[in-house]
């Protein structure tokens, strides 16, 4: 690959309690603050209205702070509009100029900075190779499939080395098979080339494969800001541990707090996980389906069930098991074989449980 | 910044400050005494001559920014001071010019305050244009510089221009049309007057009710107005429905005849109908001879103005119902007969009501074609008079009584005006449009019987109908003497587009040849200013957010709603006199047809980029591109099937136009159309007729080679497969 030849002025980026407000009914986004480090891939991540677009286009400059500071870099960026920042965008529909052939539109935005005819070709040729789209040049956009348009976009925003590189949803449009080889190619330039990317999606597999941290958004604000396995294995809240992967949501109590440990009681289950700010009383419990385990009836520490439901899914069996704190959700072992009506005892693994915000 | 303040500094020291008396593009006054001679100096000339003091704070204005730029202020104080500077320069322009006139002060107090003044200045030329673009550009600056639209300098100072362009054009000759309404002859105000005016029998009079004498005017024109947007909304939907839902595949054909009323001058039908149904005409004598009755003059008066009126909007009425019509998605047609709905059933209760607003959408279109329909009702109306025609005679007949072609005017406005502000409010919120814009699959039902046979009967009636009237405007031209002396002759053709030949080479000898050119001249310079203005103010509607966007979009869109014939009206009174003089010029007919039709370009700019894909831009603005770039390098580019329509329906529009035009046109200035309506008005049909049937002929070519020019060049989404010709 040439990915070392392309330079990188990755920079990182900061919001400083950045509020934007559509007239005076609906906040986008309430007082974010965050940091992104320079050669770093962050996804943004959350339910659609949740205001990561917004966040997203704040970065670019599309849309314009109400109130608080971006920072790119060491330059403050807040005032500046799109045309006058180093970064560039790769969006949903990859808005590829139609009237351009594919290697006008890689070139244009070298053009447009007014860069020498050779240098122009030069890179945006790199750019192209790039993305394993070296002699499509002549093409009309409309000539190629999705996931070249889509690698077309990227190239398009590559070539300029900007500071910041933008998604918006890039996968969004293409099918499922495509979607996972694209995002590794992603994924394989960013960190060949140490880019800085924003990136944004609605899908939390994908989020969870592609990025160094990801920020959770919800109603406007951040919800969470981890790596992927602090996502998946430490929530903070119901709405975390149930927008990652799926979770089973039951109450608990924390009976006592001794050396920061916790001895939580869930129905007839004790556990003991690392107490955090949590005191004691009622809390909130989260557990994702394969960490629950279903034992003969009455073995200890567990609690006792019922499977209403068996479903077949060919790596793993499902279970729908009512117990006294809900139904829960529990995938287990292909070979398992509970049936319908079964009565069950329902235990947890030791990492399992996590404590949740109430 | 500094362009823009030597734009001002020539515009103030090299140019000539008034306006020439040769009009824009004679350069004499290079030779002829320049630049001391006071009717050409520029503004520092006469300020040395100690001429025109007024002008002396205008070089302050200008030079202030500049002194500002020097002391460092932030850029929060030099973009205040920009825009202070902007607003007092353009408001001390605004005030002299409106101030000081022909005859020095134009109004007494000012004169009480500063005493009598010697002096005076006639309208406002070159020097005075670039002056005021530079304090534009200063205003839109400094508004940019405080963070307006993302502190964007382009923007800001596209919608200062149109709102500039605007309130000179549009409300400027409006407001000074209201106020020589409450003038009296003496031009003292007076309300009184203007009421007395405004409520006068002869407009509001009820006879025609308490039977004998005849109504007021106004009630003529509602009612023809009323009469017509319902009749031609019923013809529209039948069309629209035999079009779509007949299962024939005659919808190019229909679609083509939409082209006619756009092509045809607005008084030729009027003219056919006369060839038709007059005392003369072919169809009178036919009735008369076989029934043995005496010829009459029937068709003189509502019933000519009704037929020739449907026969214009009847193909509007179409193109807005067959949209509504194609709109309700046949899903919606299809889920109503498998939930076993007859089609009858169908058709009433799903179709009907879906397409309701277009309905009423189709009515007020006509309704307010019909008010300001201003040839039919000229050559047809005989002894009903409607408001139009009476502004037409108010001014240029023996009364020459501006005050009332304004009040009259005034009745006009406030007709259209309320149908207009009717159908935005009601109309624009209501939208039953089914499609979603993903592929939706399935047929249109076909109608059912009843209500198809009707249709055909109707459509074709009237095609028959408009093939009859057309073919006798192309046949007419070459009839000596229509129902008199039928015999074969080019003599029309020959009187009006002789060309002969001398030592000069060719020789344009006709009669026509005078108003042709100037025809196709003007129409040829306004198309693409008419296609700019529309386009910008179509961006910014579209794709930029600024404060007072809804108010820009009605103040744009209101010219659609002015009758023509109160435009002419307006601009005579506004641009006879300085601050800006116009009248007489080929200046004033380009900016009419320029406002005329700025809406169409709007509308056909706003209908072509609701289709670009608004990350269009953005991508092209995180590539660094400034919004000029973006817009020159990728809207202009996806839009020229846009902007070719936009080109030629304003070219078209401005060879066929009449109610404005009559009004400004001069001796220099003849516009083909006028020259038609004299010709008629001296009852010399023939070469009226062959006039019209060349500029139909004309016009069809225009259309057709646009027609050609696009398909050649792909549309849209066509880009794929045309890519060879690009």
């Amino acid at each position: 690959m040439t990915i070392q030849q392309t330079r990188s002025k990755a920079a990182s980026v900061e919001f400083k309690h950045v509020t934007k407000r559509y007239g005076k009914e609906i906040t986008a986004v309430d007082d974010v603050s965050l940091h992104v480090h320079a050669g770093e891939l962050v996804t943004l991540l959350g339910p659609s209205g949740c205001g990561k677009t917004t966040t997203l286009r704040m970065i670019a400059g599309l849309e314009m702070v109400t109130s608080g500071h971006i920072t790119i870099g060491d330059t403050d960026v807040t005032k500046l509009p799109a045309t006058d920042r180093d970064v560039a965008m790769v969006f949903q529909s990859y808005a590829l100029f139609p009237h351009m052939s594919v290697m006008d539109n890689v070139a244009y935005g070298l053009r447009i900075n007014k860069l020498k005819k050779d240098d122009v070709r030069v890179r945006a040729n790199r750019g192209l190779e790039l993305v394993g789209l070296k002699g499509y040049g002549d093409r009309l956009p409309s000539e190629l499939s999705g996931g070249q348009q889509q690698r077309v976009a990227v190239a398009r925003a590559l070539v300029l080395e900007p500071q910041v590189l933008l998604f918006d949803e890039p996968l969004s449009n293409l099918d499922a098979k495509l979607r996972r080889q694209v995002r590794e190619d992603i994924r394989d330039i960013q960190t060949g080339l140490g880019l800085t990317v924003v990136y944004v999606t609605h899908d939390q597999e994908e989020a969870l494969a592609v990025s160094d941290r990801i920020i959770v958004m919800n109603n406007a604000s951040i919800a969470q800001i981890g790596t992927p396995r602090q996502l998946y294995d430490a929530p903070k809240d119901e709405f975390v541990a149930d927008f990652i992967g799926e979770a089973n949501l039951m109450d608990g109590q924390i009976e006592s707090v001794e050396n920061e440990i916790a001895t939580v009681s869930v129905d007839s289950i004790r556990f003991e996980l690392p107490a955090a700010d949590h005191t004691t009383g009622a809390i909130r419990v989260a557990i994702r389906p394969g960490r629950i385990q279903i034992l003969p009836e009455n073995s200890p520490n567990a609690m006792a069930g019922n499977v209403l439901k068996v479903t077949y899914a060919g790596r793993h069996m499902e279970y729908q098991v009512a117990t006294a704190v809900g139904e829960l959700f529990v995938v287990s072992d292909v070979d398992s074989d509970y049936v319908e009506g079964q009565a069950v005892g329902v235990g947890f693994e030791t990492k399992g449980p996590v404590l949740l915000k109430v | 910044m500094l362009l823009w303040l030597s734009v001002g500094i020539v515009g103030f020291c090299l140019l000539p400050w008034y306006v020439l008396e040769d009009g824009l593009w004679s350069f004499e006054w290079l030779f002829d005494g320049y630049p001391f001679n006071t009717d050409y100096a520029p503004a520092a000339f006469l300020l040395t001559q100690g001429e025109k003091l007024w002008l002396s704070p205008i070089p302050l204005f200008l030079l202030f920014p500049l002194v500002s730029q020097v002391f460092k202020h932030s850029t929060a104080q030099r973009s205040n001071v920009l825009i202070m500077v902007g607003v007092a320069g353009i408001a001390w322009m605004v005030m002299q010019g409106l101030g000081i006139g022909l005859r020095g002060w134009n109004f007494e107090a000012l004169g009480q305050l500063f005493g009598p003044l010697e002096a005076r200045q006639f309208g406002m030329g070159f020097g005075a244009l670039f002056v005021f673009a530079t304090f534009l550009f200063f205003l839109s600056t400094g508004i940019a510089g405080r963070g307006a639209v993302n502190g964007d300098v382009f923007v800001v100072g596209a919608i200062g221009l149109v709102i500039a362009v605007v309130t000179v054009f549009i409300f400027f000759p409006i407001v000074q049309m209201l106020s020589s309404a409450v003038r009296d002859n003496d031009g003292v105000y007076s309300l009184t007057i203007f009421a007395e005016k405004f409520f006068q029998n002869k407009f509001w009079g009820l006879g025609c009710i308490q039977g004998g004498t005849r109504c007021g005017v106004a009630w003529n024109s509602l009612f023809l107005a009323v009469l017509v947007g319902f009749l031609t909304t019923l013809l529209g939907l039948v069309f629209a429905l035999v079009a779509t839902r007949s299962g024939l595949k005659r919808g190019n054909f229909l679609r083509a005849m939409t082209v006619l009323p756009i092509i045809t001058p607005p008084f030729v039908i009027g003219l056919a109908i006369i060839l038709l149904f007059g005392l003369s005409g072919s169809v009178t004598k036919l009735v008369a001879d076989v029934l043995d009755l005496q010829p009459t003059r029937w068709v003189y008066g509502l019933p000519g103005i009704v037929i020739a009126q449907l026969l214009s909007f009847t193909p509007i009425a179409f193109l807005v119902m067959i949209g509504v019509v194609e709109g309700v998605s046949p899903a919606m047609e299809e889920a109503a007969q498998t939930l076993r709905a007859s089609r009858w059933q169908t058709f009433k209760t799903v179709t009907l009501p879906l397409i309701r607003p277009g309905l009423a959408n189709a009515f007020l279109l006509g309704f307010i074609e019909s008010m300001a329909d201003f040839g039919n009702p000229l050559v047809l109306g005989g002894n009903y008079d409607v408001l139009s025609t009476e502004i037409f005679f108010a001014i240029v007949g023996a009364q020459n009584d501006q005050g009332m072609a304004a009040v009259l005017a005034i009745a006009l406005l406030i007709f259209t005006l309320s149908a207009f502000y009717v159908q935005r409010r009601w109309l624009g919120k209501k939208s039953y449009t089914t499609k979603t814009g993903k592929g939706d699959s399935g047929m249109h039902v076909t109608m059912p019987k009843r209500v198809l046979l009707p249709c055909y009967l109707v459509a074709a009636v009237w095609t028959l109908f408009t093939a009859t009237v057309y073919g006798m405007i192309l046949y007419g031209g070459f009839v000596e003497m229509w129902g008199l002396n039928n015999t074969l002759t080019f003599k029309h053709y020959i009187t009006a587009f002789g060309v002969g030949f001398n030592e000069f080479g060719i020789h344009f000898k006709g009669s026509a040849w005078d108003s042709f050119f100037t025809t196709l001249k003007i129409a040829a310079t306004a198309a693409p200013l008419t296609a700019m203005l529309g386009l910008l103010t179509a961006w910014l509607l579209v794709r930029q957010n600024f404060a007072g966007k809804n108010a820009f979009e009605f103040g744009t869109m209101l010219s659609f709603a002015i009758p023509g014939t109160v435009i002419g009206v307006s601009y005579i009174l506004a641009f006879n006199v300085p601050p800006l003089e116009l009248t007489g010029t080929g200046a004033i007919l380009v900016i009419s047809f320029i406002f005329r039709n700025m809406p169409v370009g709007v509308r056909a700019g706003i209908a072509s980029m609701s289709q670009l894909d608004k990350s269009l831009d953005e991508a092209s603005l995180t590539l660094g591109a400034s919004t000029w770039k973006t817009f020159t390098r990728i809207i202009l580019p996806l839009m020229r099937p846009a902007i070719l329509a936009a080109l030629v329906f304003s070219f078209v529009r401005a060879m066929t136009a009449i109610s404005a035009v009559i009004f400004l046109v001069s001796a220099e200035y003849n516009m083909a159309t006028s020259y038609i309506i004299g010709r008629v008005e001296n009852n010399d049909y023939g070469i009226a007729i062959a006039y019209s049937s060349v500029l139909i002929v004309v016009m069809l070519a225009v259309v057709a080679l646009m027609q050609f020019l696009v398909n050649r060049n792909g549309q849209g989404s066509r880009f794929a497969q045309s890519r060879t010709n690009w």
